[in-house]
């Protein structure tokens, strides 16, 4: 009779925490299901028709991949987006380290300079890659006033007009961007080595170098990893830095897939082949994913916990 | 041990690895300069920005004296950008729009994190793991069937637009964030209450959101700046000037043909910058250990 009436009361509770837990997972599964999952479906489906602005397309198998494979700016763009994230993921991961390393002695004012450092990442990417475009005008640049000055070079330097040029110039960009984000995050990870690891290895008669190769990287890598992948992420996907600076061109040199995407869907009215540039970075995208799975379990086996 | 001090180079190999017993002259080459370098990079578009918004044309648009510096501060730029575009208008609209979607994401994802951390309804795991694939997707890969599944709602063209979807990439890092603040609040605070007769929404609103609030501001401050930064929706969504944010007004309406406002262009990014910058700067912490554990956990 008790246990019974025990057991019912488990049910009950059990029951309870899956309808409380439902009603509580309402609001944001129904957001995510309309506007997230729902149109991830939806654009992998419109990757398979000729949907045009206006109109629903039919059916048209893999012939918007089979164009695209052959299109000889679709081909540009990927090399662009390859190209683009790579530079930049690796600048940025070197620089954003050595930064990190630098915040990470013993400094005066050093939460000022953490709270500094972090303004390129907080204020919108739209507005500083204004300044970047102002910055990097082929006439009126004060960079290449400054180096005009210093004797370096004697004609302005035209940084967004010239292909190469305009692929590193907006890397640059990116590399602004991105560097305070990993540096910071690896700040907080270099915060979680203790010292004693120092102090011990300096006992044995360690150079810096070897603290650094042996103490402080082995430490850091889970961490590198997750920042690591949300940074190429972020790099692979971008959108805004382009679209502002130089809108792909010149000749469609620095164009991603993204701002190709946006250009062939929102601006040519080809929904359908948007669509089927958007998917193609999905592939990309779940291979820096996976990465970070493995980091992560890394990390967790490291500490001696089990897998989540 | 007088001498065991000054055995010279020996010694001072064994120590170099304890940062205080640097030489100054040394740490000011190695720390100070690169620091120095680093932050003058890292800050100079913003001085950039704003001496350009505060600069005459003439002074602008000549290559003859130093550019560093302004010789006839004017505030013609300014005046333009308040009185003769709708710049006034996409700040409200920034607003509106970036408030609602983060409290309106915020109040969805304490509910979701509580639920899935604390209730621990049968699949809450896999919920979990979803809310963080979720975080994952990139806006850039989703706003085309976005802007198809926008039309189809008929919000096309309004601020609705734009506040139904930003939850999409809030809600995801809201939840993921407050899922890690819960976790950190011991299991008995909650027991106690149950066995005290509190029913689960007086846990949640006072036991748990009070041990949160950290963890709320982090949130909140994070998902107002991403809101106020979000640029590919309010670009895709929006076509009409009086429906436009910042970002998208000012690189898509201050620019008229060939002839660039530099002035303008520079006080409208710097005046849509100043107030996520203003924000952050009273909550660095908060923001600052929002930005990491999201990335940690």
């Amino acid at each position: 009779m008790r246990a019974n009436g025990k057991s019912t009361m488990l049910e009950k509770l059990q029951n309870s925490r899956n309808a409380l837990g439902l009603i509580f997972m309402l609001p944001a599964a129904v957001l995510l299901l309309v506007f997230l999952t729902y149109p991830l479906g939806l654009g992998t489906w419109l990757g398979f028709t000729d949907a045009k602005v206006g109109r629903s397309g039919v059916w048209i198998g893999l012939e918007n991949y089979e164009f695209l494979w052959n299109d000889s700016v679709t081909r540009l763009a990927l090399f662009n987006t390859l190209f683009y994230t790579a530079v930049a993921s690796i600048v940025k991961f070197f620089l954003g380290l050595w930064l990190a390393i630098l915040l990470n002695r013993n400094l005066r004012f050093k939460t000022f300079f953490r709270a500094v450092i972090l303004l390129p990442y907080i204020v919108p990417t739209a507005l500083s890659a204004i300044a970047f475009w102002w910055l990097y005008d082929a006439q009126f640049s004060v960079i290449s006033w400054v180096l005009t000055r210093l004797g370096l070079i004697d004609r302005y330097i035209d940084f967004l007009g010239e292909p190469w040029n305009a692929r590193f110039s907006t890397i640059a960009a990116n590399v602004w961007r991105g560097v305070p984000f990993v540096a910071i995050t690896l700040l907080a990870g270099l915060q979680t080595i203790s010292p004693s690891y120092y102090e011990a290895s300096a006992i044995d008669g360690a150079s810096p170098w070897q603290q650094f190769r042996h103490v402080t990287l082995p430490l850091l890598t889970p961490i590198i990893a997750v920042v690591m992948t949300f940074s190429v992420l972020f790099t692979f996907t971008d959108f805004q830095l382009i679209y502002v600076i130089t809108r792909g061109g010149p000749l469609n040199a620095t164009h991603l897939m993204a701002t190709l995407s946006f250009q062939r869907a929102i601006s040519g009215g080809a929904l359908g082949e948007g669509a089927a540039i958007s998917i193609a970075m999905v592939p990309f995208l779940l291979a820096a994913i996976m990465f970070s799975y493995f980091g992560l379990q890394r990390r967790a086996w490291q500490q001696g916990g089990s897998d989540k | 041990m007088s001498s065991a001090s000054t055995a010279g180079p020996q010694n001072l190999v064994d120590t170099v690895g304890m940062s205080y017993l640097e030489s100054t002259p040394r740490k000011l080459v190695t720390v100070y300069l690169p620091l120095a370098v680093f932050l003058f990079v890292l800050l100079f578009p913003f001085y950039w920005m704003g001496i350009t918004a505060f600069k005459p044309n003439n002074e602008l648009l000549s290559r003859e004296g130093n550019p560093f510096w302004i010789h006839a501060p004017t505030l013609a730029h300014v005046k333009k950008l308040l009185f003769d575009t709708s710049y006034p208008e996409w700040m409200w609209n920034t607003v509106v729009v970036s408030v609602v979607s983060t409290f309106a994401s915020l109040a969805a994802s304490v509910f979701a994190a509580y639920a899935i951390e604390r209730l621990r309804f049968s699949g809450a795991k896999h919920v979990g793991l979803g809310i963080f694939l979720a975080y994952l997707v990139p806006p850039s890969i989703l706003f085309i069937p976005l802007a198809a599944v926008v039309f189809e709602l008929g919000l096309f063209d309004t601020r609705w637009a734009l506040i139904l979807t930003y939850p999409t990439f809030l809600i995801p890092f809201c939840t993921w964030l407050l899922m890690g603040y819960f976790r950190s609040i011991p299991f008995e605070l909650e027991e106690c209450a149950l066995i005290d007769g509190a029913s689960r929404w007086q846990i949640l609103t006072k036991i748990i959101l009070p041990l949160a609030v950290p963890g709320l501001i982090s949130a909140g401050i994070f998902a107002f700046t991403l809101s106020w930064n979000e640029f590919i929706y309010a670009l895709t969504f929006v076509s009409s000037s009086e429906v436009k944010t910042i970002p998208v007004g000012v690189v898509t309406e201050l620019v008229e043909g060939d002839v660039y406002h530099w002035g303008s262009l520079m006080a409208g990014a710097l005046f849509g910058s100043l107030p996520v910058a203003f924000i952050y700067s009273f909550f660095v912490e908060y923001y600052v250990s929002g930005m990491t554990g999201s990335v940690k956990e």
